[in-house]
């Protein structure tokens, strides 16, 4: 009955993948896969190692070019995506090998998501007292405030896991690509980003999670995409899906 | 005295060309080893300029100033193409095309024979001619491009610059156009250099081509590690430090035949032991 009631209205969209493909020479790490992201949820997508997980997000994100097939964000169809252009769709990311910016402070790891996009601009300006504010707020989110003076390097991996999403964070987006958030890291600070996980749902956001613990899987996601050597393998909502046999195949080998 | 002033220009000369490469390679994390061919264009920019049409001097920098700044901006098109190491050789291609064409366009600048006779300036019947006061005038710049160099560090372009140096394919998706600040400072540091190179010419009255080699690029390039790569004051310690450690090593005594290879010998070690124990520089806190 719930699933007749929800399928009789148009869900809003938020990415739309078709025929996706990704190769490194031979190999194809995304091979023709086509999903449907929903506005607003918390997506996981999840596979064994090399399933092609990152590589998506990668393409998705500009990282990587697409060899074939096309995106939309939005409604906007890309059969090429920038890196420099994906922030006006609204979409940001963290990365699974976290990528900050080093050799810099932990403030400005946030500012400079914040500031001037423009060359002649940003040279007139250095920041404001809006963005300190702000900058504040997200740090204090993730308990860094009092690191800020601190280079970004000399963090803990798991602050630095927390300074990679205050970033993503403070780009105040529509679309949040998690690159497993949740791999390595203490407790108490995985409970941080959950907690905020489900900030973003309430507030309207879609979060796309890419994780291996399949209770967090349960816990946080309302769909979820199974892949396998670059193709989809099943989809659904995560209870259902978690128990199919294919996917537990995938998973444990035969 | 004399020497002293002649030393004092030298350095001030060194702290310009040092601060704008710092802003590219230090802050930006772009390998440059050719800065010395921004240098030349504005040497020769003055000399030509002042020797064949009679243009004032401070006219002739502004003109060294926009053609090294149309030549940086089509260089830094085709050097934003590579990365790291590769971006360092096609710095060091430019660095060779440049020097040959001062070396042979001689109907321009008449090759190996070089240009003499360049003219001091001459502004406001102040005479630049005495060496005490081109040194004021020489500081004065030194200090103005210092003042620069912290106005773009100190800004947002600043940090973004630091950004790019950080991880410039993360920037970009944070809504960063990078290519777009990698051409800007780029043309910002060429710029700089030219004004060195005007007051270098003004100051030798003599120039020819063999001056603006890779050699001269590596120097600066070596003044800014040895002094702190991303730091604006290690670049004036460093300029300080590479200029004066040569002529120091004049007067330990040594016999006169070996003399001159001997200071080379000891200056070279000198900058291998400083790099072996101070990677980061004599005040710097970042390492390429």
């Amino acid at each position: 009955m719930e699933n007749q009631t929800e399928s009789n209205y148009i869900k809003p969209i938020a990415i739309v993948v078709r025929g996706l493909v990704k190769h490194f020479g031979g190999v194809y790490a995304v091979d023709g896969l086509s999903i449907t992201i929903e506005k607003g949820k918390v997506t996981g997508i999840v596979g064994p190692n090399g399933s092609g997980k990152t590589t998506l997000i990668n393409a998705l994100s500009g990282i990587l070019p697409i060899d074939d097939g096309k995106v939309s964000f939005d409604g906007v169809w890309l059969s090429k995506v920038k890196s420099y252009e994906v922030s006006s769709y609204g979409i940001t990311r963290t990365f699974q090998d976290v990528r900050l910016f080093n050799q810099m402070l932990v403030l400005d790891n946030i500012l400079i998501v914040l500031t001037e996009r423009n060359v002649f601009g940003s040279l007139f300006e250095k920041h404001s007292d809006f963005h300190l504010k702000r900058a504040e707020e997200i740090l204090r989110r993730v308990n860094l405030w009092e690191k800020r003076h601190e280079l970004a390097k000399n963090l803990s991996y798991g602050q630095r896991k927390l300074l990679e999403i205050a970033r993503a964070l403070a780009m105040n987006a529509e679309i949040y690509l998690f690159d497993e958030p949740f791999a390595g890291i203490f407790r108490e600070m995985a409970k941080i980003i959950a907690a905020i996980v489900n900030e973003l749902r309430v507030q309207g956001k879609t979060v796309i999670l890419i994780e291996h613990d399949m209770n967090l899987i349960r816990e946080l996601c309302d769909h979820v995409f199974v892949l396998d050597s670059g193709k989809l393998l099943a989809e659904g909502k995560p209870e259902e899906v978690l128990k199919k046999k294919e996917v537990v195949e995938a998973y444990l080998g035969e | 005295m004399e020497y002293l002033i002649h030393l004092a220009i030298l350095i001030a000369i060194y702290v310009i060309l040092s601060l704008s490469l710092n802003l590219v390679v230090g802050y930006t994390g772009l390998l440059s080893v050719t800065h010395a061919a921004f240098y030349g264009i504005g040497v020769y920019a003055t000399a030509i300029l002042a020797t064949k049409l009679g243009v004032s001097f401070f006219v002739s920098i502004l003109i060294g100033v926009i053609v090294s700044s149309i030549i940086a901006l089509a260089v830094g098109m085709i050097l934003n193409r590579f990365k790291d190491d590769y971006y360092a050789l096609g710095s060091f291609g430019f660095n060779v095309i440049i020097f040959s064409i001062f070396l042979n366009w001689q109907d321009l600048t008449r090759g190996p024979l070089g240009i003499p006779g360049i003219p001091r300036p001459n502004i406001f019947s102040i005479n630049f001619s005495e060496n005490l006061i081109f040194l004021m005038l020489v500081v004065l710049f030194a200090v103005l491009v210092y003042f620069i160099s912290c106005f773009v560090v100190d800004s947002s372009f600043g940090r973004v610059l630091k950004g790019i140096r950080e991880d410039e394919k993360a920037l970009q998706v944070f809504g960063y156009n990078t290519h777009h600040y990698k051409l800007s400072i780029f043309v910002i540091g060429g710029a700089i250099a030219a004004v060195a190179g005007s007051l270098f010419a003004a100051y030798i009255s003599f120039i020819d081509p063999s001056t603006f080699t890779l050699n001269e690029s590596i120097f600066i390039l070596a003044i800014i590690i040895l002094g702190g790569l991303a730091n604006l004051r290690g670049s004036i310690l460093g300029a300080i430090f590479l200029v004066l450690i040569p002529e120091i090593l004049r007067f330990v005594g040594m016999p006169n035949e070996i003399a001159a290879q001997m200071r080379q010998v000891i200056y070279g070690i000198i900058l291998m032991l400083l790099m072996l124990y101070r990677p980061q520089g004599l005040i710097g806190e970042y390492k390429l």
